[in-house]
């Protein structure tokens, strides 16, 4: 077995699964950069997993004003779902109940594609005929009279295959320690643009494997990496070890998670670090295999 | 013949000063674009009633283009770019009647002045006129149902009556004066119009959008009777507008862009759900 470290710590010769998605960004845009936060934020709400939440979804970036259509401040949020049919219902759902109620706001398609998703053009009926369509070029705006004025909806938005479920596990001495490694680490991640953390904080210290002893659940946690059970079950977690926590990536494409991934290990690296791992269900599930070793061979 | 100028492109100058109009519908990227040079010499003109060639009226370098520039008065030479659907054209003058009309796609940039029924019932694309533009820019001929139903046409200079009649989709900007009827029996689309405006501005309109920013005018004209006054407010489809055509190039204040205006609804003797935004200083 090949052996890797970094600043001390070492890198398990293993690798992350992934999944094929489909990944839709929204930019909202508001009066100013507190208003357009919120709806990204509840926008971006309950979605850390796809198990239960119908999407995977994060704030992506701040934009400034002169890179916005309307040139206001703005969001960029990037949503992530299965298929193009959870993703049209999971657009309308939550562009209609976040960002059309928040004040101010406007919201645009940010992915260009051939595969799109019709949203303003079924959120239109809100305006219980009263509705105005806008088409500037080849892109159809909606507008929807509110009690506030207007809201401004994009007619489609541009989906693209994309990548879920790049990850990876820091196994620290104390949960301080991990902690702080994992702040860092989901920070250094983050800095990659065309991936979101969809956990809390980017964030995971409930990761689970696949299956369960009981039917009716789909996932349970990972008992190989629960340092409370090390002894009652065959632990994955070296001597030491009292504390582990993931970090989740979802990008566009997989070179976005490779240096995602990379930026975060590193970042991760740090005093109380034992080892860096990865989840995976031995490569069966997804098709995507990020070697933890392979990304720092470049 | 090779290409002329720095990129592989078609230059055409008239021969002479012409007394009567010519109908030159071929001067279009879409037929120069494989033609060689003796083929597009024998494309078919009319001048007057005569059918003439090309080549007879016009010095012609080049071939096989679909980047035409037209050097010279072309203000008697109608239909140039009619129905085009690519390329550019670049006329370093003045341009004569229906220019642009019907076209789907590409660029028309037209350095002087064109003259009326530029761009009318366009599809798609962009007319860039400096100079002044005569009546009917945008409209429908007479008996059609629409005008302009999509693209986009700028003008920096003054134009004439009932620009963008009937137009049901599209895009014009207008940054001098405006004649009147200015989108009269609009069915759709965007007119801004940047200084003063004529008479009965949105006349019979159905839906679209007029906004008008009355630059240097001190004497506003009325609107008609039949639209009625609905709010104020700073609509945010403007901002995307206005951004837009910043983008371009085309030269818009930022006060418009982050200010406020006065929404009309109307024409009531209509459909009543066109609108006309007055901007407030």
């Amino acid at each position: 077995m090949r052996i890797m470290w970094i600043n001390g710590v070492e890198i398990e010769d293993t690798f992350a699964e992934a999944f094929k998605m489909y990944a839709a960004r929204i930019i909202v845009t508001a009066v100013n950069r507190q208003w357009a936060l919120e709806a990204a934020t509840k926008l971006s709400g309950f979605a850390t997993s796809i198990i239960a939440c119908g999407c995977e979804a994060g704030i992506e970036a701040e934009i400034s004003p002169e890179e916005t259509p309307d040139g206001r401040p703005g969001v960029s949020v990037l949503l992530f779902t299965m298929g193009k049919k959870g993703m049209e219902e999971q657009l309308l759902n939550r562009i209609g109940q976040t960002v059309m109620t928040c004040p101010t706001t406007a919201c645009f398609n940010g992915v260009t594609s051939q595969e799109k998703v019709k949203v303003g053009g079924k959120l239109r009926y809100f305006g219980d005929g009263f509705q105005i369509s806008k088409l500037l070029g080849e892109r159809r705006f909606w507008r929807i009279p509110v009690m506030e004025g207007e809201f401004l909806v994009e007619d489609y938005f541009g989906i693209q295959p994309a990548v879920g479920g790049g990850n990876f596990l820091i196994l620290g001495e104390t949960p301080e320690q991990t902690l702080k490694a994992a702040e860092r680490a989901a920070e250094a991640s983050r800095s990659v643009k065309g991936v979101v953390l969809p956990f809390p904080g980017g964030i995971v210290r409930s990761g689970s494997k696949a299956g369960s002893r009981y039917k009716f659940l789909r996932a349970s946690t990972n008992t190989a990496f629960c340092p409370t059970i090390r002894e009652q079950v065959k632990s994955e977690l070296p001597p030491g070890v009292n504390c582990v926590l993931e970090i989740v990536i979802d990008g566009l494409d997989e070179e976005v998670i490779r240096q995602s991934m990379k930026r975060g290990i590193e970042a991760a690296c740090i005093e109380g670090i034992k080892r860096i791992s990865a989840g995976n269900y031995g490569g069966k599930l997804g098709p995507f295999h990020f070697y933890l070793h392979e990304l720092f061979k470049q | 013949m090779s290409g002329v100028g720095e990129m592989n492109e078609i230059l055409l100058r008239p021969k002479v000063e012409f007394d009567v109009p010519v109908e030159a519908e071929v001067i279009s990227p879409d037929l120069f674009a494989e033609k060689s040079h003796e083929e597009i010499g024998s494309l078919p003109v009319f001048l007057g009633n005569r059918k003439m060639c090309l080549k007879d009226l016009f010095e012609i370098e080049g071939q096989s283009s679909t980047n035409i520039v037209l050097e010279g008065d072309f203000s008697r030479v109608k239909k140039i770019g009619y129905g085009m659907s690519r390329g550019k054209i670049h006329i370093k003058g003045n341009v004569g009647m229906h220019t642009g009309a019907t076209m789907k796609g590409g660029e028309i940039i037209v350095e002087g002045d064109a003259m009326d029924w530029l761009g009318a019932e366009m599809n798609g694309g962009l007319i860039w006129v400096k100079g002044s533009v005569g009546h009917f820019a945008g409209a429908s001929y007479w008996g059609s149902k629409h005008g302009m139903n999509r693209g986009m046409i700028l003008i920096e200079g003054n134009t004439g009556n009932e620009v963008g009649k009937k137009m049901r989709r599209g895009t014009i900007a207008i940054k001098g004066k405006t004649g009147d009827f200015l989108g009269v029996g609009m069915i759709g689309g965007t007119i801004l119009a940047f200084s003063e405006t004529g008479e009965r501005p949105g006349a019979e309109m159905k839906r679209g959008s007029i906004v008008l920013f009355l630059e240097n005018c001190t004497n506003p004209p009325p609107l008609l009777p039949t639209f009625t006054y609905n709010c104020t407010y700073s609509p945010t489809f403007l901002r995307v507008y206005l951004k837009t055509l910043r983008k371009l190039g085309f030269p818009v204040k930022e006060e418009y862009i982050s200010g406020k205006y006065r929404r009309y609804n109307g024409d009531i003797v209509e459909l009543g759900k066109g609108e006309i935004l007055i901007y407030e200083p």
